[in-house]
């Protein structure tokens, strides 16, 4: 067994990373640079049961170490992602975790039942956490019972196992991530974008045509590292870590936090050939690093202390 | 489409902020279309962050080179203005869908029409045209006579026409206005330049056929993001699309919502 090979809940992963939801499309433009074989597996585009637009122009904007974005949602559709890009999907060898969206529960639970059953879709994961939406989104994910319903009724009709999305836009995140493991959840993605806003100096208005957006890159990876190192030592579910990952020591760090693997997310944007880069740079870090497995790594910083660290929130 | 450390032939500052770079390398091979940009990360540091979309401006295969002009007003294109002959750059391209060359025919007339930092892909465009036996008007926007970058080489290829805001260079106003004094006419037109400039070029209708060329605020360059996207204009639902990066940044004049 290789020692980046990781199983988590429907997921048997070649190596611990995969690109993030909304960074990679649904793989055919990144098809263009490298087999897509070599990914761990790969988070596609947050579906809607309806196609959607998204949001106005600009929906981008630069930060110091990140990036806004306001995208909305844009997607094709339940339909056309079943009919078209899943089927294309299936030519390679990965793994695909199907994000899922919707204005109302039942939006989800109609997604999720239909998407699930498509045999390249191994893991769902709810994105309760976009913060660029009217509605759905971030408002399931901020308030804990609705969290929890919301993956309860997705859990009854899921074909696959169910990873939720969590968003860092709260007080307390572990009340959050609690409720989602009461509600069946399988697994933790975290986190999300957090939400931000720029403002153009000479106009005096917000860079994003939508006003407020979701920042990532490295400037929010102390963020996510915290919230899963405070996360993974009061959950019993796996968490797929994310948030800036850039490097291979990102990676490690993540993992000592808490993850069992790992999303890439904006980094694609700054290098197109990252995930292929970081899964060979990781092998060879693991070897000199005297590691037999990437699992070992899991909650190190934690576990060897013998304690659990205590937040106040 | 592939991404390359290119040597940096030549860089030079052409006009107030306008920069000309001439970069060397084997993805050179794969231009093969006016009006297709790259996709340049400036920096080996963190920050900035996203790449830079700049346009092709000249295309030299023989010598495995080509060039861009951009203007140096932003914390990215500030960094690359930095760059001195043997620096190398990290260029992912050529990316997008260009001008199409072959929609004017030997002995019909092309009117290219440019503003600002949207006049440098019209250059190799023009050349290509003219290898065509296409005759070239072109007619360039600028801000004041010290912005003004590349009339004289536009000059050489055919008639020329300037536009500058405070009437420092040229007919004093916009490219429509220079149009409308010279009555400028022609077969097909390809424009490049500011969203209202387009937008007024739609308006005045000079020709049956046109192609533009968007700019927009892209974070991954190959089509993955869904950043740059606009509405099409044909569409009841709303929801069709056209992604400036890679279904554009040329597209049929008329066919999407400016």
């Amino acid at each position: 067994m290789s020692r980046l090979q990781v199983d988590l809940p429907g997921l048997q992963l070649k190596n611990p990373v995969m690109p993030a939801s909304g960074c990679f499309g649904f793989g055919r433009e990144f098809s263009q640079l490298y087999d897509l074989n070599i990914l761990g597996a790969m988070m596609i585009k947050a579906t809607t049961e309806e196609p959607r637009f998204g949001n106005p122009t600009p929906r981008v904007a630069e930060t110091p170490a990140g990036m806004l974005n306001a995208i909305g949602l844009q997607n094709p559709g339940l339909e056309q992602v079943m009919e078209k890009e899943l089927p294309w999907l299936s030519q390679f060898d990965v793994p695909i975790i199907a994000n899922v969206a919707g204005s109302q529960i039942e939006d989800y639970v109609r997604v999720a039942k239909y998407i699930s059953t498509v045999e390249n879709v191994k893991a769902l994961e709810l994105n309760i956490s976009c913060p660029n939406v009217k509605t759905g989104g971030i408002a399931f994910g901020t308030n804990p019972n609705v969290a929890k319903e919301l993956t309860k009724k997705v859990k009854d009709v899921s074909s696959v196992p169910v990873y939720v999305k969590l968003s860092p836009n709260v007080t307390n995140i572990l009340d959050v991530a609690k409720a989602v493991e009461d509600g069946g959840a399988d697994g933790l993605t975290m986190i999300n974008t957090l939400l931000g806003m720029r403002i153009d100096i000479k106009s005096g208005k917000p860079i994003i045509a939508n006003g407020t957006g979701g920042l990532s890159g490295p400037a929010i990876k102390p963020v996510a590292i915290r919230m899963i190192h405070e996360v993974s030592q009061n959950v019993n579910i796996p968490i797929i870590g994310m948030g800036g990952i850039t490097t291979v020591e990102d990676i490690i760090e993540f993992f000592y936090a808490g993850a069992s693997a790992v999303a890439v997310g904006t980094a694609n944007f700054s290098d197109p050939y990252i995930c292929p880069t970081l899964i060979e740079e990781l092998d060879e870090y693991l070897t000199n690093m005297g590691v037999s497995h990437i699992s070992e790594l899991t909650g190190r910083s934690w576990k060897d202390h013998g304690t659990r660290t205590h937040y106040c929130s | 489409m592939k991404k390359q450390w290119m040597s940096v032939v030549s860089h030079n500052a052409i006009a107030k902020n306008i920069y000309e770079l001439t970069l060397s390398g084997e993805l050179v091979r794969e231009m093969n279309e006016p009006g297709r940009f790259v996709h340049l990360k400036v920096s080996e540091q963190i920050t900035p962050l996203l790449r830079r979309p700049i346009s092709i401006a000249n295309i030299n295969q023989q010598a495995n080179e080509f060039t861009m002009i951009y203007r140096a007003d932003g914390e990215g294109t500030k960094i690359l203005s930095k760059k001195k002959v043997g620096d190398k750059v990290d260029v992912l391209g050529p990316l997008g869908n260009g001008f199409p060359v072959e929609a004017t025919s030997s002995g019909e007339t092309a009117i290219l029409v440019g503003g600002g930092i949207g006049v440098p892909p019209l250059y190799e465009l023009s050349q290509r045209l003219v290898e065509n036996g296409v005759k070239v008007i072109h007619v360039l926007g600028f801000q004041d006579k010290e912005t003004a970058f590349y009339v004289d080489q536009f000059s050489e290829l055919g008639e020329t026409y300037v536009a500058t805001v405070d009437g420092s260079l040229g007919t004093k106003g916009f490219v429509t206005d220079a149009i409308s004094q010279y009555q400028i006419k022609g077969n097909v037109l390809y424009a490049c330049g500011p969203i209202p400039m387009l937008k007024a070029l739609e308006s005045i209708h000079i020709t049956d056929k046109g192609f533009i060329s968007l700019e927009q605020r892209m974070g991954c360059g190959i089509g993955a993001c869904f950043a740059c996207v606009c509405h099409l204009k044909e569409d009841p639902t709303g929801t069709s699309y056209r992604k400036v990066c890679s279904d554009g940044p040329v597209f049929p004049i008329g066919e999407v919502v400016l």
